[in-house]
């Protein structure tokens, strides 16, 4: 099961953010500066996994952007960890090109739909974006 | 507004093709979101802009302040409520609440055109939560857009209810997407499966009559609907993979087509064919396949093809082989694939890839008690990554360690750990890990001294933050002891002195939880040592009373320590400082305890046999009756005063007076004025009544039953809070041994084959590498060859040692113990047919034969599992349950024992024509309402009759035993095993000590439903003696219904029952032409499901029945429009569930 879904930057500000499980704000921005510090902490050649409280994280890094997804212990991470990458290249070809600063509260019904890796070779269906 | 429109649109797969990527971001510069995104993209570039987050809020509040006037505003068109909406949005997933907004959003939804529209569902989404009460304003405007003609709207409306719904309303709308299900477009086809997946999660009830269609959309020709149907199954196979075992095939040729790339082109993602759908599919072969042979045997071929496809080195195939493994180890083996897969996760574990590797590991943990020959070959990569700079591959190669851990390498892994927690922060790691630590020193602790320290090493990293079981385990152990009464007089002794020791610097700070478990040791056992004055002992404890960090709580422990040793010495100056400080103390309950030491101290007689030496375990009998004040109440009664009458009802009493006022909503509540009339027909002694185990208890406590005192409402009150907790208690002690034989077989499974002898090792090592090679041999010890055959008795004698007595332990850690046995059942069966992958073939064959040998031969399994016996179970019966146990899974590649599950119908044909023998009720029994007689099992010797009998107050299962042997049978023994969802009052077990030749015997057993399911098995065994010991298995299937009875009320108890009640349940069923009248549709409830119709007005009538023992249900039903309107109320949320689906049914049917 995915838990959630984060796009921050090096400077800890969230660029978007899906949860799929009901999490109060306060809780939520607090979360996300933990993980975005977990993130930071870890260099290049440790592993993409970590493990946070009783969930893992999932993360990549692209530039100054951080993917990082929250699953829980039945999910697979390598295919996590691809399915980000499936993301990126996703919003890379729908918009041609992805500024990784800028990119804003996407919304894809694919990934709202179902907090598990699948069929994102489908297209996103619709993006709120500027 | 068309081009808007038509770029949504352009967006549907297979409604124009694949758009344009550069158009489609082009197309989205149009007029209307031009404004849009300058005002979000200014106010995006701005907070990029700030650096501190001080200057960010202010600038958000600002934000949100002006918002919350646009958005109240009347004169904000749709167009700009949209444009607020975004950033909203934007303002709340920076953190800052804009609840202001929600009801907007709502509106938004409603009112929009498409694309607003489609911004108000998506921050309703966003915003709102599954129980919000806002959603329900939101039902509506689904229902209208799920009937649109425009399937934008559809699609919309079936995306929001796939993200959240509120439950309750489900009904509502699952007609209408149960419709869509058949739409032409596979776009909503799709989102109509996921919509129901949805509802599967959060309502499982309401979906069960639509299963046949979920299989229609899983061979649905459109792989998008297939794959959103994968997550449905998965779920379910999940719960319940017996149920879903016809479909193996089909899954297979999915996997098969999806491997052989016959997929769109579409699916793929760098050239693999649909990476996660393959991984799902996996995952269900995996649950399907898992300890059935039968079906295993389907998938073997398309696991190899995905192993072969999946060579390319990428990380997604990675991926699928991680999966791939995981399956083949799940379900039955096959030593070829099992040989693939091992290659595999060595190719993994080596890699250089960090990701990898961390794969590898994990991979490796997983399989590695059914296969400990794959630790050994992995070895030296084991102790490499134990000191790896990643902490995180670090901890999961300690999770590995954990799993390999017996009594001979505990003292190197635990250190291991011990090292990790002391380096480690996070508290979430500590927790986890100071579990497992104690969890393997309490197995595997080799002695007193080492046990000790490990255990003060976890409390004083991990005391505060880990779960208070750890704590209250140990002083457990310590209390009960073990078997050999010196022993635990000198673990005793030695935890003493090592607190004392501890106690002795001035300085130290210790966590809470130690502190408490250091002053209780101390309290108890403190006179074991004699060689330290108790004054010492009483003034270090003092010392700590004083101290700033310790809690009040801790403060508690600590004085009663204090008190315990001051009952055992004649007068100490500690104690009488301790008194004086402490009696002025501003704290309320030192001040007590303070005064409560005085007061005993006063008289040390008393206090001596108040606080009796190593007491602890020794039960206190508290009458909780509270019979001795039978005396003071029958005083007060002579004197006028007015008998006591529970709560409920003096609120029954209270209402019957208002009668003429009452208008109901201070409704009386069910539960509780319903309790006492079940509970005392439950204790009624009729003929049929099996004393249950409550009611034995309740002998106990309640023993005032005849008493002439008016003490009804009371005496039944107490004795039902009286007898819960020993209820508990039993079931605790019932589970508990199992658990013993397990993990002592799971040690067996660990006694391998001689380790891997590495020929390319070269001669000349390196100091360091020495060091790692010296660290593997202790690490993997019990794995290796010195531990040969022979230690599979060895081992246990040392697990045996920390132990603890079966009596003694009621609060077991239910998870473990399942763990443990589920391990046992799959680690045992591929020791048999793994033909372990190296060069030393011979030797290896030779001992996977020996020990087939052993194993297959019950006696020898007998003889090598007596010895992993613990000694100290008492009761036969528990022995029998054991050995039982271990017979079921030795039955798995036994080939003598038989095995009947179901009869097949022939069968009973069979036996019907053949056995003379034919089971009868006895006649008291005949004349209440029952099943016919059905065969469960049958052997040559005996056969096994079921006859369910419904009585008014409970399910009896009237089992008949017919002997078909001219001998007489002796020994019979029936047993059920425990049941999730079902409780057998009184025991489990019946004893039938002979059975004469040609003649039925039966036993009947009272059968409660303890968790609501609409179906459940019930499964037991039955053992005799002939020549040998047999063994049948059978099942019994039970459902709701059985335990549903009609419950007579007026129509006036019905209004202020249903008032009370909360949970309700709606649907609308369509009337099939038979049912053409209401009072027939009526009439069919009535007889299938027991329901009691209670009163008909014209076209409504209301129904009422009790689940066993004593829940109510109450129904209300509607005639209209060809529709029968029900709607269910009950106390238990799951009844009106499971009751709706039965009218389901029910209504199909006829």
């Amino acid at each position: 099961m995915i838990k959630f879904f984060l796009m921050v930057n090096k400077q800890g500000q969230t660029r978007l953010s899906r949860y799929y499980e009901h999490m109060e704000i306060r809780k939520r921005t607090m979360l996300e500066a933990e993980v975005i510090k977990n993130c930071l902490s870890r260099s290049k050649d440790q592993c993409s996994f970590i493990e946070y409280k009783d969930f893992k994280l999932v993360y990549r890094q692209y530039a100054a952007l951080f993917v990082v997804v929250g699953i829980n212990e039945t999910e697979n991470e390598m295919a996590v960890y691809e399915l980000i990458h499936n993301f990126v290249e996703v919003l890379d070809k729908y918009f041609s090109r992805v500024d990784c600063s800028h990119n804003v509260s996407s919304d894809n019904e694919e990934w709202n739909l179902i907090p598990a890796a699948q069929e994102c070779t489908v297209k996103f269906t619709s993006i709120v974006f500027i | 507004m068309s081009d808007v429109v038509e770029r949504t649109l352009s967006a549907l797969p297979g409604l124009l093709g694949q758009p344009d990527p550069g158009a489609g971001a082009g197309g989205a510069a149009g007029p209307g979101r031009v404004s849009a995104t300058s005002r979000l993209g200014s106010l995006i570039s701005s907070i990029t802009a700030l650096t501190s987050k001080h200057e960010e809020e202010k600038l958000i509040q600002q934000e949100l302040t002006s918002l919350k006037a646009t958005v109240s505003a009347p004169t904000t068109t749709l167009r700009m409520m949209k444009e607020c909406m975004v950033r909203l949005i934007y303002c709340e997933m920076l953190g800052y609440e804009s609840s202001f907004g929600y009801i907007h959003a709502i509106k938004l939804a409603q009112q929009g055109n498409l694309l607003e529209k489609r911004v108000g569902y998506l921050a309703v989404s966003l915003f709102l939560h599954e129980n919000h009460e806002l959603l329900l304003l939101l039902v509506n405007t689904v229902v209208k857009d799920l009937q649109s003609t425009n399937l934008v709207e559809v699609c919309m409306a079936l995306t929001i209810v796939s993200q959240i719904f509120p439950r309750e309303m489900i009904p509502a709308v699952l007609p209408l997407i149960e419709d869509k299900l058949q739409h032409s477009k596979e776009i909503i086809r799709r989102k109509a499966v996921q919509a129901l997946y949805k509802f599967y999660l959060i309502a499982p009830n309401q979906v069960q009559h639509i299963h046949d269609k979920f299989q229609k959309a899983l061979c649905d020709r459109d792989v998008g609907v297939m794959a959103a149907s994968l997550h449905i199954y998965l779920q379910m196979a999940k719960e319940n993979a017996a149920g879903y075992k016809d479909l193996t095939g089909s899954f297979v040729t999915i996997l098969k087509q999806v491997v052989g790339g016959k997929l769109p082109i579409d699916f793929n993602y760098h050239s693999v064919p649909a990476p996660w759908l393959q991984i799902q599919l996996l995952r269900i072969l995996g649950l399907l396949g898992k300890d059935d042979p039968r079906t295993s045997e389907l998938m073997y071929d398309v696991l190899d093809e995905s192993l072969r496809r999946a060579e390319i080195n990428h990380n997604i195939t990675y991926a699928i082989l991680f999966e791939c493994v995981q399956t083949i180890y799940a379900i039955h083996p096959k030593s070829e694939l099992l040989e693939k897969a091992a290659k595999c996760i060595g190719k993994f574990v080596l890699s250089s890839k960090i990701n990898l590797k961390y794969l590898g590991l994990k991979a490796l943990t997983y399989v590695i008690q059914q296969d400990p020959n794959l630790a050994l070959q992995h070895q030296m990569t084991i102790i490499e990554c134990l000191d790896h700079p990643d902490p995180i591959i670090k901890r999961e190669t300690l999770e590995l360690l954990y799993r390999i851990t017996n009594g001979q390498n505990v003292i190197v892994i635990v250190q291991k750990m011990l090292d990790y927690l002391k380096q480690s922060k996070e508290e979430y790691t500590i927790i986890s890990l100071v579990g497992k630590i104690a969890e393997l020193a309490e197995k595997y602790a080799p002695d007193n001294e080492w046990f000790i320290q490990t255990m003060n090493a976890v409390f004083s990293v991990g005391g505060d933050v880990a779960y208070p079981d750890i704590p209250n385990n140990f002083l457990r152990l310590l209390a009960e002891g073990f078997d050999d009464g010196k022993e635990d007089e000198q673990l005793r002794l030695y935890a003493v002195q090592s607190y004392l020791a501890l106690l002795e610097e001035e300085d130290a700070f210790y966590p809470q939880k130690f502190l408490q478990v250091m002053s209780w040791v101390l309290g108890e056992y403190s006179s074991l040592v004699t060689d330290v004055d108790p004054e010492i002992i009483l003034t270090r404890l003092h010392r700590l009373l004083k101290k700033t960090f310790v809690t009040s709580e801790t403060k508690a422990w600590i004085m009663a320590a204090v008190t315990k040793i001051a009952s055992r010495t004649s007068c100490s100056k500690t104690v009488d400082k301790l008194i004086q400080e402490f009696s002025t103390s501003l704290d309320t309950c030192m001040r007590q305890y303070a005064f409560e030491l005085k007061h005993l101290c006063e008289d040390k007689v008393l206090m001596r046999s108040l606080l009796p030496f190593d007491a602890s375990c020794n039960d206190i009998v508290v009458d909780a009756s509270l019979s001795f004040l039978d005396g003071f109440v029958a005083e007060g009664l002579g004197h006028g005063a007015a008998p006591y009458k529970p709560h409920h009802q003096r609120q029954e009493e209270k209402l019957s007076q208002e009668k003429a006022l009452n208008f109901e909503p201070y409704g009386l509540s069910f539960a509780s004025s319903m309790s006492p009339s079940g509970f005392a027909g439950r204790q009624s002694p009729t003929g049929l009544s099996f004393g249950s185990d409550t009611s034995g208890n309740s002998a106990e406590t309640g023993h005032k039953e005849t008493n002439s005192l008016k003490l009804d409402g009371v005496k039944k009150l107490w004795g039902k809070e009286g007898y819960l907790p020993k209820k508990e208690n039993r079931t605790g002690k019932e589970g508990e041994p199992l658990t013993v034989p397990c993990s002592s077989s799971l040690l067996a499974g660990h006694v391998a084959d001689p380790p891997v002898s590495h020929s390319d090792q070269v001669a000349s090592l390196s100091e360091e590498e020495k060091e790692k090679q010296q660290l593997a041999s202790t690490l993997f010890v019990g794995l290796g060859s010195n531990a040969g055959v022979s230690l599979m008795g060895k081992g246990d004698m040392a697990t045996q040692k920390f132990r603890r007595k079966s009596k003694i332990n009621e609060t077991q850690n239910y998870e473990e113990a399942s763990d443990i046995q589920n391990s046992t059942a799959s680690s045992l069966v591929p020791l048999l047919d793994t033909l372990p992958s190296s060069k030393e073939g011979h030797e290896r064959d030779e001992h996977t034969r020996l020990r087939k040998a052993s194993l297959c031969s019950s006696d020898t399994w007998e003889d090598n599992s007596a010895l992993g016996k613990p000694q100290s179970l008492k009761k036969p019966e528990l022995d029998n349950k054991l050995s039982d146990s271990r017979l079921s899974s030795s039955s798995l590649f036994a080939d003598s024992n038989i095995e009947i599950f179901h009869p097949s119908p022939s069968a009973q044909c069979e036996s019907a024509s053949k056995t003379l023998l034919t089971p009868s009720l006895p006649g008291e029994l005949a004349e209440l309402p029952h099943s016919e007689v059905v065969e469960l099992c049958q052997s040559d010797d005996l056969a096994l009759h079921l006859c369910k009998v419904w009585t008014n107050d409970s399910l009896l299962l009237i089992m008949f035993v017919s002997n078909k042997n001219t001998s007489a049978l002796n020994a019979v023994n029936l047993m059920f095993e425990k049941a999730e969802h079902f409780q057998i009052l009184e025991s489990p077990a019946y004893h039938f000590a002979v059975i004469e030749a040609q003649s039925v015997e039966h036993c009947q057993q009272c059968v409660q439903m303890d968790k609501i399911c609409t179906q459940g098995i019930l499964s037991g065994s039955i053992n005799y003696q002939s020549e040998m010991e047999t063994r049948l298995e059978f099942s019994v299937i039970l459902s709701l219904l059985d335990f549903i009875r009609p419950m007579e009320m007026t129509t006036e108890d019905f209004g202020k029952l249903w008032l009370s009640l909360s949970n309700d349940v709606k649907q609308n069923l369509k009337m099939s032409s038979s049912q053409d009248s209401f009072s027939a549709a009526l009439n069919t409830l009535q007889q299938k499901l027991k329901l009691h119709i209670v009163d008909i007005i014209g076209n409504e009538g209301i129904l009422a029945c009790q689940l066993l023992p004593s829940v109510p249900c109450l129904l209300h039903c509607r005639i209209h429009a060809g529709m029968l309107a029900l709607w269910f109320r009950s106390p238990c949320s799951a009844l009106p569930d499971s009751l709706l689906y039965q009218c389901q049914k029910v209504m199909e049917e006829s």
